[in-house]
C-alpha cells in the first residue's frame, strides 16, 4: 500500500518536512520510491514569479540535456533560472541520473493566446519532451511544465531521497506539498508510474488499486484528448477523470465524486439534483472506478480534495488547524505533520465525501453526495 | 437362404440400430401399462403382440415340432417421420424402469434419409455441436485480493445493472440537459435478458410462467430482469398490463403481432422496455421467423392476424430493406416516434463478419438504442437443420472485435452491444455471460438456456429431442396443443425463472469479487481474460495463459 502525505500551510515550508513525516508512516510500507508536488513554490535563490513556468524532470544524459535545450529554446522558452541540487549520488540508488531539473522560464509572448490555448500549448511543450525521451530510450523524463508547479520522482526510501537530492537545505519551500511513498512495484518500475500525476495543473495521487483500469484507459484514450496518454498506472485515470470533468466537461469540483462513485438508483431518486446526475452516470458510466482508492488532488488555486472509494475500502484521514492542514494515509501521518492540531477534530471521509481544504485554509469544507451541489449550467 | 427379393426392403428403409436413439426395453420390468407408447411425442414405440416360436422336440417318441409363446411387447418404430428423438419421455412416465431411449455410438444412417419428399430437414434447438465452448474456456484470472483488501460476495453491495439504450457522450448530454432537448431514453437493466421467443413459439403456459417470473424477479427480489417477445406480438392483456415495462417488444420482417401493439398504444399503462427490430438471428442467418403450421393455433391465429394452421415463414428481409442504412434509419426512427421517443429501440443482428458495418450505421444514427449480435449458437423454434449447423459466426470473435471498433472510435459507451448465441449452452451461464462483459458486451440474451433451466427443455446438442418445429415438445414448452402444454405449470416456471436470477446475481459476485469490481459491471475488462489457447487469445486480444 503507498504512504500518502500532503501539507498545505500558509507559511511556505521545506519538502523535507513532508518527508520525516512519511518516516512515521513507515510500518508495513515498503518505501520503494518518492513522489512530490509542490505549489506556492519560492527559491531563496531566486525570486520566483508566478508567471514564468517551471519545468520538472530529469535528464538521464548529457546529450538529452542538450537536446532539452535545444527544443526548449526553438519554442521560444527563455531559461531564467536552473536550480541546482546538492546530489548525492551515493545516496541514489538509480545510476543514470545525468541531471535533476528544476527550471524556470520565461514565457514567449503570449499575445493572442486564450488561456486555454496557452495552457495547451504548455502542455504540448511537455508532451513533446516526453515523447522526445521515449523516442531516445528514456534518456529524458519530464514531469511537469507549469507554472508555479514542482514535481521530483525517485526510487528509494523517501527520506534517503531527500538526503541525496538536499531537499534538507530549505533552499525550496512551498504552501502545499504531495508526497507519496511508493514506486509501482506491482508492475516494471518506471518513473512515469510514480504518483503524483500531473495534467494542467491538475494533480492527484492515490492510495489504492483501480480495479476498472483498462475500460476507463480505453474511454479516456478513445476521447482524443491530448495529454490523456502514458497510464503506465491504473491510478493515472484519476487526473485524467478529474482534468476531464472541470476542463472539459466545466463541471464543479463536486461532481467529480458523483463521476468516479455515483450514488445508486435509490439514492438519486431522493436527490434533489437526481435526475441530472443519473443521467451523468449513464453518460461517464466508462469513468465509475473501483477497487480499493483513497484520492488526494490538488488544483491550481491550492485547492486540495481528498475523496474515498465508494466502499471505503482504504484508510485516509485530513486534520489541522486554521492556516495548515494534512491529509495522510495514516493517522500518524496527520500527528507528524501537525501535532499541535485539536485531534477531535480530525476527519475520516466516508464513502460519499469529498473533504476541500479551501486556498485560504480556514476550515475545512465537507461536501456529501447527497447535498446538492451549485450547477448553472444545468440550472 | 431366403432369397434377397422377397425381404421388403427399400433405399430408406432401416432398421432400429441404424437410428441415432435406440430404445432399450427390458420386457422382465415391463407391466404393460402403456404409459410409455402414449407419451411418446413421435409415436416411436408402440405395444404389440409378439409370438416367439419354441422348437420341441420329443427324441423317445421321435416327433418334431413346434411351441408357440405369445407375449406382450413394445417395439420401435424405424419409418424416418417416427424415428426416436430421445426425448426420454418414456423413461420419465415409466413405473418400473422399464424402458428408454439409449444413443446410437455408431453411425446413423438416418441422416441420409431425413430428406424424405423432398423436404429439406427442418427442425428446432441450435447448432448441434457438442463440446466446450470458447467462452467456456475463458477464466476470469486478474485476482486482485492478492493485492488489494477482498471484496465479500456475501456481504458488500454489486452493483450489476446495465443500460440499455442510447447514451450521449459527457459533453453532449450536459449541452442538451442544459438547453432542455431530448434525451435518448435509457433502462436500467439486469444484464441477462430473457432472449426474444415468441408467442405462438412457446406455449402460452410457458410464456405467463416466463412474465410471471420476469414479474416476481422485478417486484420482489430486486433483479430488474426484462424479457422479448419474439416476433409475433404480445397477448393483449399484457400489452395493456403493468407488466409491459418487463417487455422487450420485438419486431420482425412478418410484423406478426403488430395491428395488436399499434392499437394497444393509446390504452399502454407504461412503455415497454424497448423495441427490438430483428434483422437476422444467429441460428439462421438471412432465413426470416417460422412459424410452421401445427403450431399455429386459433390464440395464434388471432394474434397474427391470420388463418389458422397455416406456416407462417417471415420474409428474410424487412420490406424497406433495399439498404440496411436506409432500413436501419427508418425502422428505428419509425419505432421512436410510434412510442413519443420514450423507448429505446435498437436492431438485433446474426453474427457475421459483416456486423461492424451495421454497427458504425448505428453509431451515426442518433436514435438507435444498442445492437444486439446474436452469434451461430443461438437456438431457435424451427429452422433448416443446415441454416442451424453451418451457417453464421460464433459471437465471442464478432462482439469483441465490433467492440474494439467502438473503442478505436472512443464510442464504447454509446451504442450498447448485447451479445446473444450459445450463452450457457453447456450450463455455464453466468461464466459465459461474464465473459462476453468483459469482452465488451453491455449485456446478454439467453433464450435456449432459459427453456432449459426453466421449462425443463430436453434439447440437446447431439440432436436429443429438437422437435420444437412441430408442435410436439414434450414437455409443452414449445406446443400450442393444450394437451402437450398442460403438463407444464407457469407457476413452477415462474419459480424456476426467480431461481435462475437468484443464483446468476450470485455467481456475478462471485466472479467480480475477486476481480475487485463492484462499483459497476465490468464492461470490456479484458485484462481479467485468460484462455488456454493462443489463437483464441490473439484472436480475441486476450491473454494465454496454459
Amino acid at each position: 500500500m503507498c504512504r500518502l502525505a500532503l501539507k498545505s500551510a500558509d507559511t511556505p515550508f521545506s519538502p523535507y518536512e513532508i518527508l520525516t513525516a512519511m518516516e512515521a508512516m513507515q510500518e508495513g510500507y515498503d518505501g520503494s520510491g518518492l513522489g512530490l508536488l509542490l505549489r506556492g513554490v519560492g527559491f531563496t535563490d531566486f525570486n520566483y514569479r508566478p508567471d514564468q513556468v517551471i519545468l520538472s524532470g530529469i535528464a538521464h544524459t548529457e546529450a538529452a540535456l542538450q537536446r532539452l535545450n535545444s527544443l526548449m529554446g526553438a519554442r521560444g522558452y527563455e531559461l531564467k533560472y536552473d536550480h541546482a541540487m546538492e546530489v548525492d549520488s551515493s545516496l541514489i540508488e538509480a545510476r543514470d541520473r545525468f541531471k535533476y531539473l528544476i527550471r524556470v522560464y520565461k514565457v514567449p509572448n503570449r499575445d493572442g493566446l486564450s488561456r486555454d490555448q496557452f495552457e495547451d500549448q504548455l502542455m504540448q511543450t511537455r508532451l513533446a519532451l516526453r515523447k522526445d525521451g521515449e523516442e531516445h530510450g528514456g534518456d529524458l523524463t519530464v514531469f511537469s511544465f507549469w507554472p508555479d508547479v514542482i514535481m521530483i520522482k525517485e526510487v528509494g526510501w523517501p527520506l534517503q531521497i531527500g538526503n541525496g537530492l538536499g531537499l534538507n537545505d530549505d533552499r525550496i519551500k512551498a504552501r502545499v506539498i504531495m508526497a507519496q511513498g511508493r514506486q509501482n512495484t506491482n508492475y516494471g518500475i518506471n518513473l512515469y508510474a510514480c504518483h503524483p500525476f500531473f495534467i494542467q495543473g491538475i494533480s492527484t495521487m492515490t492510495n489504492g488499486e483501480n480495479t476498472a483500469f483498462v475500460p476507463i484507459k480505453e474511454w479516456l484514450i478513445g476521447k482524443n484528448i491530448p495529454g490523456y496518454t502514458g497510464y503506465q498506472s491504473d491510478s493515472e485515470v484519476f487526473t485524467h477523470i478529474l482534468h476531464y470533468v472541470t476542463r472539459k466537461l466545466h463541471l464543479p469540483l463536486a461532481a467529480y465524486k458523483h463521476v468516479i462513485t455515483p450514488l445508486k438508483t435509490e439514492e438519486l431518486d431522493v436527490h434533489p439534483q437526481g435526475d441530472f446526475l443519473k443521467g451523468l452516470r449513464t453518460s461517464c458510466r466508462r469513468l465509475i472506478i473501483d477497487g480499493p482508492n483513497a484520492v488526494i488532488a490538488t488544483l491550481d488555486d491550492e485547492t486540495c480534495m481528498l475523496v474515498m472509494d465508494h466502499k471505503k475500502m482504504r484508510p485516509a484521514t485530513v486534520g489541522g488547524k486554521p492556516g495548515v492542514w494534512a491529509i495522510a494515509s495514516e493517522m500518524c501521518g496527520i500527528e507528524a505533520i501537525v501535532p499541535d492540531r485539536d485531534t477531535s477534530l480530525d476527519f475520516q471521509p466516508m464513502r460519499e465525501h469529498t473533504v476541500i481544504i479551501p486556498p485560504d485554509r480556514k476550515e475545512l469544507v465537507i461536501w456529501s453526495q447527497s447535498d446538492p451541489f451549485t450547477l448553472p449550467q444545468a440550472a | 437362404m431366403v432369397s434377397v427379393r422377397s425381404i421388403y426392403t427399400t433405399p430408406s428403409s432401416l432398421t432400429y440400430s441404424d437410428l441415432p436413439w435406440i430404445i432399450q426395453h427390458r420386457e422382465d420390468r415391463c407391466t404393460l401399462c402403456g404409459r410409455c407408447t402414449s407419451v411418446c411425442p413421435v409415436q416411436a414405440i408402440y405395444l404389440t403382440y409378439r409370438r416367439q416360436r419354441m422348437p420341441k422336440l420329443d427324441i423317445l417318441q421321435k416327433k418334431r415340432g413346434n411351441e408357440y409363446r405369445h407375449f406382450v411387447g413394445i417395439r420401435q418404430r424405424t419409418n424416418i417421420e417416427k424415428k426416436c428423438i430421445g426425448c426420454g419421455m418414456c423413461s420419465m412416465v415409466c413405473p418400473n424402469e422399464a424402458i428408454g431411449p439409449v444413443p446410437n455410438s455408431n453411425e446413423q444412417r438416418a441422416l441420409f434419409h431425413l430428406n424424405q419428399k423432398g423436404e429439406a430437414w427442418k427442425r428446432g434447438g441450435r447448432r448441434n455441436m457438442p463440446g466446450r465452448t470458447t467462452l467456456d474456456r475463458i477464466v476470469f484470472d486478474r485476482i486482485s485480493m492478492l493485492t488489494d483488501p477482498a471484496l465479500d460476495a456475501g456481504r458488500h453491495e454489486f452493483n450489476l445493472n446495465t443500460i440499455l439504450g442510447r447514451i450521449l457522450p459527457p459533453e453532449e448530454y450536459i449541452r442538451r440537459h442544459t438547453a432542455g432537448e431530448w434525451i435518448p431514453p435509457t433502462r436500467e437493466i439486469f444484464p441477462f435478458v430473457i432472449g426474444s421467443m415468441s408467442f405462438g413459439a412457446l406455449s402460452p403456459n410457458m410464456w405467463l410462467g416466463l412474465l410471471q417470473g420476469v414479474a416476481y424477479c422485478n417486484e420482489v427480489l430486486g433483479i430488474p430482469v426484462v424479457m422479448a417477445t419474439g416476433e409475433g406480438g404480445c397477448p393483449p392483456w399484457v400489452l395493456k398490463s403493468p407488466f409491459l415495462k418487463y417487455i422487450i417488444l420485438q419486431i420482425a420482417s412478418g410484423y406478426f403481432g403488430w395491428d395488436e401493439i399499434i392499437r394497444a398504444i393509446p390504452e399502454m399503462q407504461c412503455d415497454p422496455a424497448a423495441i427490438e427490430i430483428k434483422y437476422g438471428q444467429g441460428a439462421k442467418p438471412g432465413d426470416g421467423g417460422l412459424l410452421m403450421w401445427f403450431k399455429v393455433s386459433k390464440l395464434i391465429a388471432r394474434l397474427r392476424g391470420v388463418p389458422e394452421g397455416v406456416d407462417l415463414p417471415s420474409p428474410p428481409v424487412h420490406q424497406t430493406l433495399y439498404s440496411i442504412e436506409e432500413s436501419v434509419m427508418k425502422m428505428i426512427q419509425t419505432m421512436s416516434m410510434a412510442f413519443g421517443f420514450r423507448v429505446p429501440v435498437y436492431p438485433k443482428i446474426s453474427g457475421s463478419t459483416s456486423a461492424k458495418s451495421v454497427l458504425n450505421n448505428l453509431v451515426r444514427n442518433p436514435y438507435a438504442g444498442g445492437m444486439l449480435i446474436d452469434g451461430i449458437d443461438g437456438g431457435t423454434g424451427a429452422a433448416y437443420n443446415v441454416s442451424m449447423d453451418a451457417t453464421g459466426h460464433p459471437i465471442a470473435s464478432c462482439l469483441r472485435e465490433c467492440y474494439l471498433d467502438l473503442v478505436a472510435q472512443g464510442r464504447q459507451n454509446e451504442i450498447p452491444l448485447f451479445a446473444a448465441g450459445g450463452i450457457g449452452k453447456n450450463g455455464n451461464v453466468t461464466q459465459n455471460g461474464m465473459a462476453l462483459i468483459m469482452l465488451g458486451a453491455s449485456g446478454v440474451h439467453i433464450g435456449k438456456y432459459i427453456m432449459q433451466a426453466t421449462g425443463g427443455c430436453l434439447g440437446n446438442e447431439m440432436g436429443r429431442c429438437n422437435v420444437c418445429n412441430i408442435g410436439i415438445c414434450p414437455k409443452g414448452i414449445t406446443s400450442q396443443n393444450e394437451k402437450l402444454f398442460r403438463r407444464l405449470d407457469p407457476d413452477d416456471v415462474a419459480q424456476r425463472v426467480a431461481d435462475v436470477f437468484m443464483s446468476i446475481r450470485t455467481e456475478m459476485k462471485k466472479i467480480m469479487a475477486p476481480l475487485g469490481r463492484s462499483q459497476s459491471l465490468p464492461i470490456g475488462m479484458s485484462d481479467a481474460l485468460g484462455i488456454n489457447d493462443a489463437d483464441a487469445a490473439k484472436r480475441l486480444q486476450i491473454k494465454y495463459i496454459c
